[in-house]
């Protein structure tokens, strides 16, 4: 059973995963599938009337997604590694500059606590917890930090505007 | 100095906190050894050949007397008495015990001091001109900005997991003091013909198992696009960036195979995106920015002093000093005073507590409080009156911190090599200590006049030997040390790698073949104006070779 944290809480997971070769559900569902597959089935996922959320490998290029694919409820990024950062800027593009407002979750090797916060400043809101992480305290990770010295995707006080104002009132 | 404000300190005293748990988490068998390497990394822990290493960032090179004296506190609290100063302006200790890095940490943050990102895949201690606010040669002070890259890069949250690791090098003089072109990221303030203020931007630069030198990817970057450039740049690197093979991760490798056009047009692709967002800055980011800077009140008078000239006339030991010791400081009547860390018989680069407490002292007493690490792996006090420097010369001569040597030959820089270091397939200190013994007057060292020989005990090029005029390399010859000669390197504003002399030289006759390359250049050089880089450049590898390689010569 996988342990999601959303929006900083404990969830339950409404997706499924469907594996490229599985049949179509026959009633309405909430599904995640790989790109090939949604490529392959846009209409007859669509005709379902499920919830279809995306998995992106993190070597594909966000920008060029369609725009029929942000439509989309929920986005699933793949960390493959603990060390592999590339899901970040995925995450941080689909954000900021596609304004992509579904879910964006993490998965992967690097859903740990020690990395959640980074994860949640470039964007994404969801964690998919890797199998040995303590929950409470990888929810307790989410806040280790309470300012940024850069705006990203998060409502984290900035330094340079605290400064600006306090710079603009002396 | 930089003053830190409450919210600096705040995230510096928070990333404790953070470590200090995954610390005790890792402990607690909670964080598998592998993980907790990348976390203690970013912190600037290592576990070197017999204990942990730590490396403590010196943004810049900048320290205050306190800060000094923070450092002496942890070489005596946690270490065996001593540090070492790298070729990054920072500073190792290579005793400290894990349990006890958290402690660390928070001893350095109460002043102002930590060691974030020192290590790691992300982006590193921001370094600069060693005489950055001093220098006479130099179009602004590159301090506020390398301060305000530092902020930037700090925590960034989507540029902490790199394909590899990634520093970046300020410099604002035409003479390069911080070997930008050989770094990630170089960054030269200019002005354009228009007389603004910008930025020309090498980018993939690196030394190591494929030394290169940086393309300029820009020629003019307005001064307040400067982090949204860095960005468009870093999202490039982290999208594209191979990670398949540790060797081929670095930046320079994207460049490479991508091409320098090609690359140069996905960064102003990705910057169009961003360049007029949040991270643009205003004129009031960097005049706040350079408000947190502490300004000295030079005394107008100090140029009137007649002790210096006159000391300098009757004390010909303090004359040697000042020969090479002591560069002339912006402002009339102060000086430039080089504190050299590589003493007869001593190792490059390392300080002891008490040298660190009379390096505060002297700092406090007459440099404005502050002092500065210079890439060479020595220390500079860079704000003193004229008058004083005999004093300080003094008192430097005690402590073993006077040696006439600035830019000489025994100013090598070497890294800590086979000693320390477990990356290492060579020793590097005890050859440089051979070197020394071969160099004994101080005399013919003058004579010889401005060389940089510079070692590294394997591949990774700490010691940046590509760029020595005389590089050395430490290599593993079936569980032998031996070593690879180049010369003509420079990591200056003419900028090359070296040329390798032929076989690796046996750690026997190493110290040989350089007395020999040094004795090819005395014979050959036009005059003694014509450096050692100049001989080179024109007469080329064969005399040397020939010289190194003769019969009665080298084992190789």
């Amino acid at each position: 059973m996988n342990v999601l944290l959303l929006d900083g809480r404990l969830a339950t997971d409404e997706y499924q995963e469907l594996a490229d070769d599985a049949p179509l559900p026959a009633s309405a569902d909430a599904i995640v599938v790989s790109l090939e597959r949604w490529h392959r089935d846009t209409h007859a996922l669509a005709a379902t009337g499920s919830k279809v959320a995306v998995r992106l490998a993190n070597t594909i290029d966000v920008t060029t997604l369609p725009d029929s694919l942000l439509a989309c409820p929920m986005i699933e990024l793949w960390f493959p590694a603990f060390a592999d950062g590339r899901a970040y800027s995925q995450a941080r593009l689909l954000r900021s500059r596609l304004g992509y407002r579904g879910q964006i979750r993490a998965r992967g090797s690097a859903v740990v606590a020690d990395q959640l916060q980074s994860m949640a400043r470039v964007g994404i809101d969801a964690f998919v917890l890797r199998e040995d992480q303590d929950s409470e305290t990888a929810a307790r990770a989410l806040h280790g930090f309470d300012l940024a010295y850069q705006g990203a995707c998060d409502a984290l006080p900035r330094v340079r505007q605290l400064r600006r104002s306090a710079f603009a009132s002396r | 100095m930089y003053r830190y404000d409450s919210y600096d300190q705040k995230l510096v005293d928070e990333r404790v906190a953070q470590f200090r748990d995954q610390t005790r988490r890792f402990l607690a068998g909670q964080i598998p050894d592998e993980e907790f390497r990348a976390l203690r990394l970013r912190n600037g822990l290592y576990i070197q050949r017999f204990a942990p290493m730590l490396r403590v960032a010196i943004p810049y090179g900048l320290l205050a007397g306190r800060q000094l004296r923070m450092l002496a506190h942890i070489a005596r609290e946690y270490d065996k008495g001593f540090g070492h100063f790298t070729t990054r302006q920072n500073i190792q200790y290579n005793w400290p015990q894990l349990e006890r890095v958290p402690d660390i940490l928070a001893d350095l943050a109460s002043v102002q001091m930590h060691a974030i990102q020192t290590s790691g895949n992300c982006i590193r201690n921001i370094t600069s001109d060693h005489l950055a606010g001093a220098a006479r040669d130099e179009l602004v002070d590159p301090r506020p900005y390398c301060e305000l890259t530092r902020q930037w890069a700090t925590f960034h949250p989507e540029f902490n997991w790199l394909p590899r690791k990634f520093k970046i090098a300020f410099s604002a003089t035409k003479t390069d003091r911080a070997a930008t072109q050989v770094h990630d990221i170089g960054v030269h303030i200019v002005r354009n013909a228009a007389g603004e203020l910008g930025y020309t931007i090498y980018v993939g630069g690196g030394l190591g198992r494929m030394p290169m030198l940086g393309h300029p990817i820009r020629e003019f970057l307005p001064e307040l696009d400067l982090l949204s450039y860095l960005e468009a740049v870093l999202r490039v690197y982290n999208r594209l960036g191979r990670r398949d093979n540790i060797h081929r991760a670095r930046i320079k490798i994207l460049v490479k195979e991508l091409g320098p056009a090609k690359f140069t047009e996905l960064v102003e692709a990705e910057w169009a995106q961003i360049r007029d967002g949040e991270l643009r800055l205003d004129a009031q980011d960097i005049e706040s920015m350079k408000s947190h800077f502490d300004e000295h009140p030079y005394d107008q008078g100090a140029a009137d002093d007649a002790s210096f000239a006159a000391h300098l006339r009757q004390d010909s030991a303090f004359a040697a000093f000042a020969k090479r010791n002591v560069k002339d400081h912006r402002v009339d009547g102060y000086k430039i005073v080089f504190v050299s860390l590589k003493p007869r018989n001593g190792v490059p680069g390392d300080v002891s507590a008490e040298q660190l407490d009379i390096l505060a002292d002297l700092a406090e007493r007459y440099s404005f409080g502050e002092a500065r690490a210079t890439h060479d792996q020595n220390l500079v006090l860079a704000e003193v009156r004229q008058s004083d420097v005999y004093a300080v010369w003094q008192a430097l001569r005690q402590y073993d911190l006077a040696t006439p040597n600035i830019g000489l030959l025994t100013d090598m820089i070497c890294c800590p090599g086979l000693d320390y270091c477990s990356l290492a397939n060579a020793g590097s200190i005890g050859v440089a200590q051979d070197i020394t013994d071969r160099f004994e007057s101080l005399d013919y060292l003058y004579d010889i006049g401005d060389i940089k020989i510079k070692m590294s005990g394997c591949m990774n090029g700490c010691g940046h030997h590509t760029v020595g005029h005389i590089g050395i390399l430490g290599v593993d010859k079936h569980g032998e040390e031996w070593y690879q000669v180049t010369l003509g390197g420079s990591a200056e504003d003419d900028a090359s790698l070296g040329d390798r002399t032929g076989p690796a030289i046996s750690r026997a006759d190493i110290a040989e073949a350089v007395e020999r390359i040094i004795a090819v250049y005395m014979e050959q050089r036009h005059s003694e104006d014509e450096s050692f880089l100049q001989c080179y450049r024109r007469i080329g590898m064969t005399p040397f070779k020939t010289r190194i390689y003769a019969e009665d010569g080298v084992a190789a």
